[in-house]
């Protein structure tokens, strides 16, 4: 910011000459940019990385090796520079006109078309990337989950002007909920004994069970809606709050399942596919709901509620429905979240993890489809690649969101409208 | 038969009596003012109509229905719609979102369709949005559609608040000191638009003001209210000439 205002004109001059050169790319060309550069590093990353002086190919973009031994970095930039950011520039330049005609050709379509088509380009550049490492893999469907988690506490937080504080509670709910479904019926195990249906029906009833999650957690909402939503005011927070601790003890002194301990031997069902699906549908219907007058009637809540109410709208079905909706989500979330995993135990449904979530939301931006993938991306990255710091990194990510808070009150990306149809469409005069 | 009719209505805030044995009678497309001193209880008797109190004593028939204890949206998608003094938009949302907004009871498509996305919810916002465009077309605001309120100067905020009334499709239509703060300019703009809705729609209109001038032009009837008593009901001239409202005005002893 300081810098931006010290010399105008030649941050002016940058940013034109920036946008100038990528103001014609779509977003389809930069997907197959980043499927291209995802694919050369699978094929000639490993040489390319022991060109440059690394001993493996960087995992994260090589931000963790960066903190850990500093000599490294020249190398470093080398690599991401020559397998990232140039394959992925010279690709979504050179495919961009190509790009632009089939991206107006789909968007004639319906939009679903569209949108799938590039959701599944977005796949397969998950699917290479996370293929050269476990550890990217995990940190990519953990990524999922955290923007699943950060969109749902949107919802409550941002849409609807509340202050929530039982997200960590709901996601316990679902994982609890989902593990006793899948290690309850497809597994053998010490805690509920011989399993009762064939492991192969497994994979195909895993929805069913995450979406038993979601239930669970949506009534645990219901729980907290209705004392809380009869008035405005803190009492959300409080009893939400509450509620994360009720939930965390009653886990922690329930024996059947695991108590303290926790549960384990979830079966391996969460894979990326799994996960991005999933991702990819709570996405879609939240943001279907945020966009519909039904649900921007949250906003009017939060803005006026006594004007809502003499406009005709419903706030307390408005609020209840909101809330148990993004319950739902959050349930879902740690549904995955248990079979990502395959442990859980009550101790991370707590504070630390409200705090991360909270964390992503304000970061990301109020009110904002946009801002929650931006926070739960930045934040869970941002968390991995520091992770060398330890206890230091607790002290940087909130200096971050401090900063965020003194100069983007809303956080990043507050108040922006997910508009597929402007995302998708070609870009050309 | 009246289509708005009060009958006996007392209010109590614990143990003041805000509000003492009211009774009004709107006929279909009448005009009618309430006029009164600060602190009269004005905006009392709108918010104990409109269900955002409950009358201690008393009913309130609307359209043939018993209102007292209904939530304010149900009242309000009756078809009794209202503004207010301090005009309560919705600091985030645009012209047009607010004008669609006030059709939340209109909207079948329910939390399936919000949710999925489904062709009846297209269809159903595309039809609210035309009707949303048309009457800010008819408040001469159209241009203004995708601008977020707060950005909009007063007298464009008072007309989104009349349209976002308007379009909850209201039979009567409640207005709460609609010329608070406004120059002159705007004040004949404010009275051109309340006649015109009045003859397009054929509302019948409960005004609460302050500027006599104001609701002596507009109104049929009026009613002069202090300390949450009605002293006076009469036509304009009547309460004009009246010497307890003259009192309540100008205090007892005129000077010369």
């Amino acid at each position: 910011m300081a810098n931006a205002s010290a010399n105008p004109s030649a941050a002016r001059g940058l940013r034109a000459r920036l946008s100038g050169l990528t103001s014609r790319i779509p977003l389809l060309a930069w997907l197959l940019g980043a499927l291209v550069a995802a694919g050369l590093e699978q094929w000639v990353g490993i040489d390319v990385a022991w060109g440059v002086g690394l001993p493996k190919i960087p995992v994260l973009f090589g931000l963790v090796t960066m903190l850990k031994s500093p000599v490294l970095i020249p190398g470093i930039l080398a690599y991401v520079l020559s397998i990232y950011l140039i394959p992925l520039f010279l690709v979504a330049r050179i495919t961009a006109p190509l790009a632009n005609k089939v991206a107006a050709w789909l968007l004639e379509k319906p939009l679903v078309i569209s949108l799938m088509v590039h959701l599944l380009i977005i796949f397969g550049i998950m699917h290479i990337w996370s293929d050269i490492s476990d550890y990217r893999n995990l940190t990519v469907r953990l990524t999922l989950i955290a923007v699943m988690m950060t969109l749902s506490l949107n919802v409550i937080n941002g849409y609807m002007g509340e202050f929530s504080c039982s997200h960590p509670g709901f996601m316990a709910l679902g994982a609890y909920v989902t593990s006793i479904f899948t290690v309850g019926l497809f597994v053998t195990d010490k805690l509920f004994g011989q399993a009762i249906l064939p492991a192969w029906l497994g994979p195909w009833l895993f929805p069913v069970a995450l979406i038993c999650g979601g239930f669970a957690a949506a009534i645990g909402a219901l729980a907290i809606a209705i004392p809380s939503f009869r008035t405005r005011g803190d009492y959300l927070a409080i009893i939400s709050l509450a509620f994360m601790f009720i939930v965390k003890s009653v886990i922690e002194n329930s024996e059947f399942v695991g108590g303290p301990r926790g549960l384990s031997s979830q079966p391996d069902y969460a894979d990326l596919t799994t996960v991005f699906v999933v991702a990819a549908i709570c996405l879609w219907m939240i943001n279907n709901f945020v966009t519909s007058i039904l649900g921007k009637a949250t906003n009017a809540v939060r803005d006026d509620e006594t004007a809502a109410e003499a406009m005709t709208v419903n706030t307390r079905r408005t609020k209840m429905v909101a809330f148990m909706f993004a319950a739902f989500w959050a349930g879902v979330a740690g549904g995955l979240f248990a079979h990502v995993l395959r442990y859980v135990n009550p101790g991370t449904f707590g504070l630390q993890k409200l705090a991360e979530v909270l964390a992503m939301v304000y970061f990301g931006g109020l009110n904002s489809v946009y801002g929650s993938i931006v926070g739960a991306v930045g934040i869970s990255l941002l968390g991995e690649a520091l992770r060398p710091l330890e206890i230091l990194k607790w002290i940087i990510i909130p200096l971050l969101l401090i900063l965020v808070m003194i100069y983007r009150p809303t956080g990043l990306v507050a108040f922006k409208e997910f508009d597929m149809r402007r995302i998708l469409r070609p870009k050309q005069d | 038969m009246a289509l708005l009719e009060v009958k006996n209505m007392t209010h109590y805030f614990g143990g003041l009596r805000a509000v003492n044995d009211y009774n009004l009678q709107i006929e279909p497309g009448q005009i009618r003012g309430l006029i009164g001193p600060n602190g009269a209880g004005k905006t009392t008797i709108f918010n104990l109509i409109t269900g955002i109190y409950t009358p201690s004593e008393g009913s309130i028939t609307f359209d043939g229905k018993n209102i007292v204890g209904l939530f304010p949206h149900q009242v309000a998608s009756l078809g009794l719609g209202r503004t207010f003094q301090d005009l309560r938009l919705w600091r985030h949302m645009t012209v047009l979102e607010h004008v669609m907004m006030a059709r939340y009871s209109k909207l079948d498509y329910g939390f399936v369709g919000a949710f999925f996305g489904t062709r009846k919810r297209y269809q159903q916002e595309e039809a609210c949005r035309q009707m949303a465009m048309d009457l800010l077309k008819m408040l001469e605001i159209e241009h203004l559609a995708d601008q977020v309120v707060i950005n909009l100067p007063y007298g464009a905020q008072r007309r989104v608040e009349m349209a976002r009334a308007l379009a909850t499709e209201p039979k009567i239509l409640f207005l709460d000191e609609p010329t608070v703060g406004m120059t002159p300019e705007e004040l004949s703009q404010i009275m051109e638009v309340i006649r015109q809705v009045h003859r397009q729609f054929g509302l019948a209109i409960f005004l609460i003001e302050h500027r006599l001038k104001f609701v002596m032009e507009l109104c049929e009837v009026i009613q002069t209210l202090v300390f949450g008593e009605v002293i006076a009901e009469g036509t304009p001239e009547e309460i004009q000439n009246n010497p307890k409202v003259i009192e309540a005005y100008l205090g007892e002893e005129r000077v010369e």
